[in-house]
């Protein structure tokens, strides 16, 4: 190769280097430049729009609001210094809607004291379409002296329960759980379930 | 690497000083040293990545965790992703580049000589932070190659090391990819217009142009989960306002066309091996070069098909299935010019011969399982399971790494001069093909019955295929080592190679002697 050849051969070369060069330096930006332009498009399609309320809430299509029925809350203790009430004395629910009380129990004595409460319902028959998804009831309460509590129950009535029931009382009683900070577990559960 | 073809007598037949020893290596910046480094240093990562896939197999070999625990199970199968791709299969294609480009259009050297040796250079610390990075607390990057957030937003340092290792193989590839474009563009040989060069030259082209479009996409993704981890931003940080889901979206806009960055210049091998044994000139040449550039123009625009499941519109999945199925328009003209090369030729079945023919038929059953993948009702359910693993291992062992062995058994004798060990070649040959579709082709099963990738365990019903897929694994990474020996033996001797070794072969390269001289066409030849 000729020495002017060569000079152009080269002169060509940088001029290609140049070109590429910037062409993978505009490629790099062009990487963060898909980062605005996805969410315009985002945007103006409106999708993966994370920000968006829910405007169509799934109906709860297991709700019967053609009858409603009343429940009755009703409390008591079984020879424990605690006081026991509900919140609220009833509610007004359709079968299948769920439905959240509250119960307030406090401790009276100058001690901690461990209790259970134990449901039952009238009429009987009515129990079994009584369902609770949250209740105090699912487990022990312990309560430090002189404590109150508010503590709730989430439930539904099924759906399938007899059209001849309107009204259904719920009461709880509250047992003491005997010795229950040092008693083995045998113990509690023969009070937990009485 | 003292046994590298033509070490030390190449000092002699040339004027000025010459380093000697590893200086020699270090600061040349002869293509065709520069192409040995490359080629050897994919073999030795080949090597690397593929100790990796007997861990994974051994540990798939059973039901239950035997060999690693969980945490290292993804390690590896990160990192061998990692290494294979950027490690083995790109560099030993940039190797045959270095060593073959200016062979064949008549250059006396590459266009930017001391940009080549760096770009080399910076392979080896790559490789060291990827391998290394095993070692650190916390271990390396598990969270496949992909490199997916959030769990690289919150992995250990291992993750770093890994970002900075993609950042200086992308920078390497651009660099190689831009000495490739301008050598080819400003340095042919008088007379060489571009639609008489070689089909290898053609398909390095684009494919140069491909590295050169989305190396940097890449780099810029990895360097926003970088961000995203130590100064503060929140590209994907979901807790800042980023999104997970816009990283696939930039990552696979690099990911697809990198499966033809991969593929394309195999495809250049073998157009390059099928006409040399067939004796017959490559069928439809144009055809090939349009082709090749529309594979690789419609790479760009069906990168989502990678992620129909992460919540796309319809609309967005027809679009992108429509568009991938399009790819095998060109692909099929493709298989179609090569086999109507073999069409009356007078074959005859060398060892490149050998695996440019098991490259047609396994890139072809690849492709095949691509389509079905493509379809977005079927990939919902086949999405992240064997089936995926065993489609894209046909297109890159029996696709990429067969067409790279085709071409280093059909140049050897030009590298080397000698003649390699024939037999041993074809041993390599049938065991590579039998123990590859032993380990792949039972994965196809696996993953249609539902067996999910990337994870250490699996349940009873998998565990006779997955033994058999061990089996063969096993025996694939052995018969590998068959190739060394060839290359060792030939290295060291054999019958001597003349300057065109294969009478069917055609092209400049076969007109230099054998081992090529180290300075070649420093008087351009003219190309009538």
């Amino acid at each position: 190769m000729t020495k002017e050849a060569s000079v152009e051969a080269d002169g060509r070369n940088r001029s290609t280097l140049i070109r590429l060069v910037v062409s993978a330096f505009l490629m790099f930006g062009f990487g963060y430049a898909l980062v605005p332009f996805y969410d315009k498009l985002c945007q103006v399609l409106d999708i993966n729009n994370l920000n968006k309320q829910d405007t169509d809430v799934p109906l709860n299509t297991q709700v019967d609001r053609s009858r409603s029925v009343t429940v009755e809350f009703d409390a008591n203790v079984l020879k424990m210094p605690w006081s026991f009430k509900p919140v609220s004395s009833s509610v007004v629910v359709h079968p299948g809607e769920i439905a959240t009380v509250e119960y307030e129990v406090s401790n009276t004595l100058p001690t901690a004291m461990t209790g259970q409460a134990i449901p039952s319902y009238t009429p009987t028959q009515a129990g079994q379409y009584f369902q609770k998804l949250e209740c105090f009831c699912f487990q022990q309460q312990t309560l430090a002296a002189g404590e109150t509590r508010v503590m709730p129950i989430a439930f539904l009535v099924s759906p399938s329960l007899p059209k001849d029931i309107g009204t259904i009382t719920l009461s709880y009683t509250f047992f003491e759980v005997p010795g229950a900070t040092a008693a083995a577990p045998g113990d509690s559960r023969r009070a937990g379930g009485g | 690497m003292a046994a590298i073809p033509g070490g030390a007598d190449h000092a002699h037949d040339h004027a000025h000083d010459h380093p000697s020893g590893i200086m020699r290596w270090v600061t040349t910046t002869n293509h065709k040293d520069i192409g040995s480094m490359y080629l050897w240093f994919s073999f030795a990562m080949f090597i690397v990545g593929g100790i990796m896939a007997m861990v994974i197999r051994a540990e798939l070999f059973e039901p239950g965790l035997q060999v690693v625990d969980p945490d290292r199970f993804n390690q590896m199968t990160t990192l061998h992703g990692l290494i294979m791709v950027f490690g083995a299969i790109m560099p030993a294609f940039v190797g045959f580049a270095n060593w073959m480009i200016p062979l064949m259009i008549g250059a006396s050297d590459m266009a930017f000589a001391r940009m080549n040796n760096w770009s080399f250079w910076l392979l080896p610390p790559a490789a060291i932070l990827l391998t290394t990075s095993l070692l650190v607390p916390g271990g390396a990057a598990a969270s496949g190659w992909t490199l997916y957030p959030p769990l690289t937003v919150q992995m250990g340092m291992g993750m770093d090391m890994a970002i900075f290792a993609v950042h200086i193989l992308g920078i390497s590839s651009i660099m190689g990819s831009i000495n490739i474009v301008t050598t080819i563009l400003n340095m042919r040989a008088p007379g060489m217009t571009l639609m008489k060069m070689p089909l290898f030259c053609w398909t390095w082209l684009i494919t140069a142009y491909l590295v050169i479009a989305v190396m940097p996409v890449l780099a810029g993704a990895v360097t926003m989960i970088l961000t995203d981890r130590h100064f503060g931003t929140s590209f994907f940080n979901a807790a800042g306002g980023g999104d997970p889901v816009l990283y696939q979206h930039i990552f696979w806009f690099f990911g697809h066309p990198e499966v033809y960055i991969i593929a394309i210049p195999a495809f250049g091998v073998v157009s390059q091996v099928i006409p040399a044994f067939s004796r017959k000139p490559l069928f439809g040449y144009a055809s090939m070069v349009y082709a090749t550039s529309s594979i690789a123009i419609l790479s760009f625009i069906v990168w989502a098909h990678h992620m129909y499941t992460v919540g796309m519109p319809v609309a967005g999945q027809l679009y992108f299935m429509f568009a991938t199925m399009l790819i095998a328009i060109p692909t099929g003209v493709k298989v179609f010019n090569w086999v109507a090369t073999m069409w009356r030729g007078s074959l005859s079945f060398e060892t490149p011969m050998l695996f440019s023919i098991g490259f047609l038929f396994l890139f072809t059953l690849g492709g095949f399982s691509g389509l079905v993948l493509s379809m977005t009702a079927v990939d919902v359910q086949l999405h992240d399971s064997y089936y995926v693993v065993a489609h894209f291992h046909y297109v890159m062992v029996a696709g990429a790494l067969f067409s790279a062995y085709a071409g280093a058994y059909y140049w050897l004798p030009k590298w080397t001069g000698h003649m390699y060990d024939e037999k041993l070649g074809k041993l390599h040959f049938w065991l590579s093909l039998v123990f590859f579709n032993m380990t792949f082709f039972v994965q196809h099963f696996l993953g249609l019955a539902g067996m999910p990738r990337r994870i250490p365990d699996y349940a009873l019903q998998f565990a006779e295929f997955n033994m058999i897929s061990s089996i063969g694994a096993f025996g694939f990474g052995l018969s590998q080592l068959v190739f060394l020996v060839v290359v060792l033996k030939c290295l060291k001797g054999g019958e001597k190679a003349s300057a065109k070794p294969w009478d069917g072969a055609e092209g400049l390269e076969w007109t230099v002697p054998s081992p090529a001289p180290h300075h070649t066409f420093e008087t351009p030849p003219i190309i009538k």
